[in-house]
């Protein structure tokens, strides 16, 4: 049906292999297989309930935390199996690291909020750690705005900031793979722009894998685009090529607005 | 349409809204009315207690809250004893409730299997639900005898010879005493403060906990560092809420306690509470001064629960406005 090989030369970050996942009785996500692009923005586009979140939330094995939702299949993750049983998912999730749709700044300080997730796996030293976070809030553009009151609570941040401080804590841990799920629908434009120039710099170090209702921002900002419906890979491919010349009509439908 | 029929529509118009206005002010002041009971029953049970109180106050002066002595006998009075035991057993009371009802709330909402979920939350519901004299006789008859011949030797054995810690497990191994009723005490706070605390944990936003799994922290460091602080404000008041019932706790105390108005270094010595003194005390005391120190008593147990109150509002807000939540 289509081409789910990336150009050759390129990494390969994750591998997803013949992937279905459950609710209960229900199939939502159906033989899924893609690879995911070392330092590279994939895209994951489709209508509400398509199965775009659900597949990206496997990655980290999210899933876990509610009983009755399970996967079967496979995604390689630096030659393991993630979905393995016997694999340890806190591990796998300081590696994988995720921002959700709406900011999550946790209960504490904005320093704290970064130190916090480098504090679990990683041991510094009080002047490493503040450069650790100074670091981090830079890479998330977010430094100048809050240096003077990084003892502040992070909940008394706007938004926009929330949320950069959000990527902030994912990239302090140093992962190898961020996920965003639909990072910026609850924002105002100005922020959105910012989180999305944030996220183009973000593929020096890191793969990133997002998932977003607004094509545009998908054609804006991503290599390459996984166009799903109904729980299915429709096209995956580059997204010049998928948004210029769709080889399915599935997917020129719904890129073009004409989706029924 | 003639001007007539206009005029009078305007009018039909007016009663109604008359009729509205009236209804609305008969329901405020209705409702003011019932609001102020509140507050009048409040003053008057103060008015009453101080009025009982003043002959006993007039006569021991301020002492009265410090004087180590309550004999009927001589009609000596003062209220260090059971104020003593109270808090002392309500301390131990807290001391058990607080961690135990912590694991209890963290399981129920983050790791209990989905089917128990809902029996074991409602058997925490049922055992707040249990009367307190049910939770007496139990302490008297079945927990007193047993803790007397296995736990309290035990205790006695391993911490005997420690020094300061020795001296609160030192004297006879007969069951009653402060330790037990604070035991005691804590079985009864325990489902309050549990079921307060599953409530708020319940509150966290599920986005939230997702974030800090997803920074791959553990569920107790998901607990400890994010459940926790997010909902200190609710803990702190359920915390507070057992301490005010087992401040008052009448029942169960008086029959475990041991009603011995004298305080011993010990934990297994018997002793007093304000609430059981005056359930003991009550029934045969003379008029006058042995009364009127009850009075004394009880509005000293007032002072105690308003003064715990007080400072967890105080805590609540000062903790609030430092953490800019």
């Amino acid at each position: 049906m289509f081409e789910r090989s990336i150009l050759p030369g390129e990494g390969v970050a994750l591998q997803v292999r013949d992937l279905n996942f459950y609710y209960g009785d229900f199939k939502g996500l159906k033989d899924i297989n893609l690879d995911i692009a070392k330092n590279k923005v994939t895209a994951f586009i489709g209508p509400s309930g398509c199965g775009k979140s659900t597949l990206l939330r496997t990655f980290n094995r999210m899933y876990d935390l509610y009983p009755g939702q399970r996967a079967e299949g496979e995604i390689m993750f630096n030659g393991k199996n993630l979905l393995d049983k016997k694999q340890d998912v806190n591990l796998v999730r300081a590696k994988i690291g995720m921002v959700f749709q709406k900011p999550t700044p946790f209960p504490m300080t904005i320093y704290e909020n970064i130190a916090f997730g480098v504090r679990l796996y990683d041991k510094l030293s009080g002047s490493e750690m503040n450069d650790r976070v100074e670091w981090a809030l830079k890479k998330a553009a977010l430094w100048d705005e809050v240096k003077d009151k990084l003892q502040q609570s992070g909940l008394s941040l706007s938004g926009g900031q929330q949320q950069r401080l959000c990527i902030a804590r994912a990239v302090a841990v140093k992962p190898e793979i961020v996920l965003l799920d639909e990072p910026t629908s609850a924002l105002d434009p100005i922020s959105t722009a910012k989180v999305e120039e944030l996220v183009s710099e973000l593929t020096e170090d890191y793969t990133i894998a997002m998932v977003t209702h607004n094509m545009q921002q998908a054609a804006r900002i991503s290599n390459y685009t996984a166009f799903m419906y109904l729980g299915e890979m429709i096209e995956f491919g580059k997204t010049d090529e998928l948004f210029v010349k769709p080889k399915v009509q599935q997917t020129e439908d719904y890129i073009t607005g004409r989706f029924g | 349409m003639s001007e007539a029929a206009d005029t009078g529509q305007v009018d039909l118009y007016a009663a109604k809204i008359n009729k509205f206005k009236l209804q609305d002010m008969v329901f405020h002041k209705t409702t003011l009315l019932f609001a102020f009971v509140v507050l009048v029953a409040l003053a008057g049970i103060l008015a009453t207690l101080t009025i009982e109180a003043m002959p006993a106050l007039k006569s021991f002066g301020p002492s009265f809250l410090w004087a180590n002595v309550w004999s009927v006998p001589d009609d000596q009075y003062g209220a260090l004893i059971a104020i003593y035991g109270t808090l002392v057993t309500s301390a131990i009371a807290l001391l058990i409730a607080v961690p135990v009802s912590f694991g209890i709330a963290l399981f129920l909402t983050e790791t209990c299997p989905v089917w128990l979920r809902r029996p074991l939350g409602t058997a925490i519901e049922l055992l707040a639900g249990v009367p307190s004299i049910v939770y007496g006789i139990w302490g008297l008859f079945v927990f007193v005898p047993l803790f007397a011949k296995h736990v309290q030797p035990m205790l006695q054995k391993v911490l005997g010879d420690v020094p300061v810690v020795g001296g609160w497990f030192a004297g006879p191994p007969i069951g009653i005493g402060i330790l037990t009723a604070g035991i005691v005490l804590s079985l009864m706070v325990i489902p309050f403060i549990a079921s307060v605390m599953r409530d708020v944990f319940d509150t966290v936003p599920p986005v939230l906990k997702e974030s800090s799994y997803g920074m791959g922290c553990t569920t107790w460091e998901v607990v400890w560092n994010i459940v926790l602080p997010y909902t200190r404000v609710g803990v702190i008041g359920g915390i507070m809420l057992g301490l005010g019932r087992a401040l008052g706790e009448t029942m169960a105390v008086t029959f475990v306690i041991g009603n011995a108005n004298r305080i011993v270094g010990s934990l297994f010595a018997p002793g007093t509470s304000i609430a059981s003194t005056l359930a003991n005390e009550f029934g045969e005391a003379d008029p006058g001064l042995h009364i009127s120190s009850l009075f004394a008593l009880g509005l000293v147990l007032f002072v105690i629960t308003f003064v715990v109150l007080a400072i967890s509002r105080w805590l609540i807000k000062r903790g609030v406005a430092k953490q800019g939540i």
